[in-house]
């Protein structure tokens, strides 16, 4: 009989501690998948944020090292600057680059640093209970928005992607969700491209995904899938928002023809 | 040579190949000399980073990649840095820390201060650990323990911090480098990528309490041996002395003047300096208690080190102190007239603390 499914060469073989329905479980594997597919395993380094994905270190099969909450850019920035043949990512959630690591996330964006960064976007700090993020919606209730976040009190959302592709030094961001398969294969295009401009290196680049969390959300799995689909993403468009290698293939092709 | 620069300059010949930092006076020449000169080197790498924080943590992801790293800053820097050092102690990560103190607390302002001998010698951010903090108090020991510290670090994996002034920083002085040492260290903990082999972790989290406790042990008992080990402290004239002075780093030098002067006057005083701030050189001071009864520290803050002096000499010795915090550099001349007023040949110590 012939294998057609099994676990990533660059994932260990155990089980996630990630709660029913989560999207961390999802994107993990699409990395360590790309990985194995780009065949970088033994030179690539990642860096899990504080958060439901601390232990994600017990799941890929790389080398990886803590960061500090929202510090993982600056240290992605310190192991790439020393070892800038290795394909370094660091993997955040929303409060963790959208709040407390802005300034690291920002920045590190803004120097170009030929790193990788996975953005999860669930609206909501999860390992903690559900509180309040710099993404969470209008109006969602949360732990510490208990009537709803509202906009004179609270702020408004994040739009991270769009806010980057404003920056010169970024080269890929792309919006993607994980809520069906089409979605999945999907964001798996996008984070390979992102390692693949990293490996070229292009420079920065940032893979924004939605993913659901059920468990804060109060919502069964199916339930969170279409919540993505019907709410999520009117505030936060899915697609590419910059690619400048791409854009500059282009612009070279247009050369080459007028010249 | 300037003091600041010295620093930049040991850094390097010690093999520093990575140096992150944020602008903050008065230790600027240290970022601005490793700009230029980190350029000079092969692998050198230099980056004005956004934040204190971010700087430390670019540190200990250059130190993981196995660079040898260092950052510097001033007093409210080293306040921000304490999230990354305290990181770095519990992943056992080597890394140079220079703090050229200024007055505080808050932003306080830009002039010499010792206020931060507290959050420098107990750790300084949350946890169960130390940080090996160096005290140098002339631009030869600027040069001397930089290079020493990148040493002290990769023998321990752990963090050291150079704890100097803004006097120490702006100062010049001739100075001759030493030889730096050859790189003694394991790269086993390194994170380089896992090539054919097994995928490494570096981490400080451990849930489990039972395997946390063992995890400060184990860091508590390489503490011990530092300890042990890696004690330094200077005696100045203190053959002779009927009283003891008690001083680091820029007060050492000014204790040095007055020493000079109070024996002119026929005050035989002497010095116990501490080099190694932490570890404090206890066993060397309280050996001294019996010999003498008599000890003033000195500090340029309100009496900090103070408590580690009346800790190692536990009530055997009379103690006096003077301090002049908030960027205020006294005079040896006011020092000795000070010490003349505290002690009186028949009472010894007159205000005892």
């Amino acid at each position: 009989m012939k294998k057609v499914f099994g676990r990533p060469k660059s994932m260990k073989n155990t089980i996630f501690h990630y709660c029913a329905g989560c999207g961390h479980s999802i994107a993990h594997r699409l990395i360590a998948e790309v990985i194995d597919e780009l065949d970088i395993r033994g030179i690539t380094i990642g860096v899990p944020p504080a958060g439901c994905a601390v232990l994600a270190y017990n799941y890929f099969d790389v080398d990886m090292i803590e960061a500090q909450h929202g510090r993982g850019p600056a240290m992605a920035t310190g192991i790439k600057r020393v070892l800038p043949d290795r394909v370094v990512f660091s993997y955040q959630g929303d409060g963790d680059l959208a709040a407390i690591g802005i300034a690291e996330s920002f920045h590190a964006a803004n120097r170009g640093e030929n790193i990788t960064v996975i953005f999860i976007n669930n609206a909501v700090y999860g390992m903690t209970g559900g509180q309040m993020a710099p993404t969470s919606l209008l109006n969602q209730k949360t732990t510490t928005s208990p009537t709803g976040r509202k906009s004179l009190l609270d702020g408004h959302p994040i739009r991270i992607s769009e806010v980057f592709t404003l920056l010169p030094g970024t080269a890929y961001i792309e919006r993607c969700m994980v809520n069906s398969p089409a979605s999945i294969l999907k964001t798996k295009k996008s984070i390979r491209k992102a390692f693949q401009y990293q490996i070229e290196g292009k420079g920065f680049s940032l893979v924004e995904i939605l993913s659901p969390c059920p468990t804060n959300w109060k919502m069964t799995p199916v339930e969170s899938c279409r919540w993505i689909d019907e709410v999520m993403i009117k505030e936060f468009p899915l697609g590419v928002m910059k690619d400048l290698p791409a854009m500059e293939e282009k612009e070279e092709k247009k050369g080459g023809k007028t010249s | 040579m300037q003091g600041n620069k010295i620093i930049g300059e040991a850094a390097v010949l010690a093999g520093c190949r990575f140096y992150a930092g944020y602008p903050i006076t008065p230790q600027n020449e240290i970022p601005e000399y490793m700009s230029e000169r980190l350029r000079t080197v092969e692998g050198g790498v230099f980056i004005q980073s956004e934040s204190e924080i971010a700087a430390i943590h670019m540190v200990a992801g250059a130190s993981a990649a196995g660079a040898r790293s260092m950052t510097s800053s001033s007093s409210p820097g080293i306040s921000l840095k304490q999230e990354g050092i305290s990181s770095l102690a519990a992943c056992q990560l080597p890394a140079v820390i220079v703090n050229m103190m200024r007055g505080g607390p808050g932003l306080g302002n830009i002039s010499p201060a010792q206020g931060d001998y507290f959050q420098a010698t107990r750790g300084g951010g949350h946890g169960d650990y130390r940080t090996i903090v160096l005290g140098p108090a002339t631009a030869q020991e600027l040069a001397d323990f930089t290079m020493d510290a990148f040493d002290l670090a990769d023998q321990y994996r752990t963090p050291v911090m150079i704890l100097a002034d803004g006097m120490m920083g702006q100062m010049m002085e001739p100075v001759i480098f030493k030889e730096p040492k050859p790189r003694v260290y394991s790269d086993s903990y390194m994170m380089r990528g896992a090539g054919k082999g097994k995928s490494k972790i570096i981490r400080g989290l451990i849930l489990d309490p039972l395997d946390m406790e063992e995890h400060n042990w184990t860091l508590e008992r390489k503490y011990r041996v530092i300890a042990k080990k890696e004690t330094r402290h200077e005696l100045y004239r203190t053959e002779d002395a009927e009283l003891i002075l008690v001083a680091y780093g820029t007060a050492a030098r000014i204790a040095k003047g007055a020493i000079k002067r109070l024996r002119e006057a026929g005050l035989k005083a002497g010095l116990f300096r501490p080099i190694t701030l932490w570890p404090f050189p206890e066993n060397e001071l309280r050996d001294l208690a019996k010999v003498f009864e008599n000890f003033l520290v000195f500090e340029m803050s309100t009496g900090q080190m103070l408590e580690d002096v009346r800790l190692a000499l536990q009530g055997y010795a009379r103690i006096g102190f003077h301090g002049r915090p908030g960027g205020v550099v006294p005079t040896p001349v006011e020092l000795a007239n000070v010490v003349m007023r505290q002690y009186d040949r028949k009472q010894g110590i007159i205000e005892h603390y």
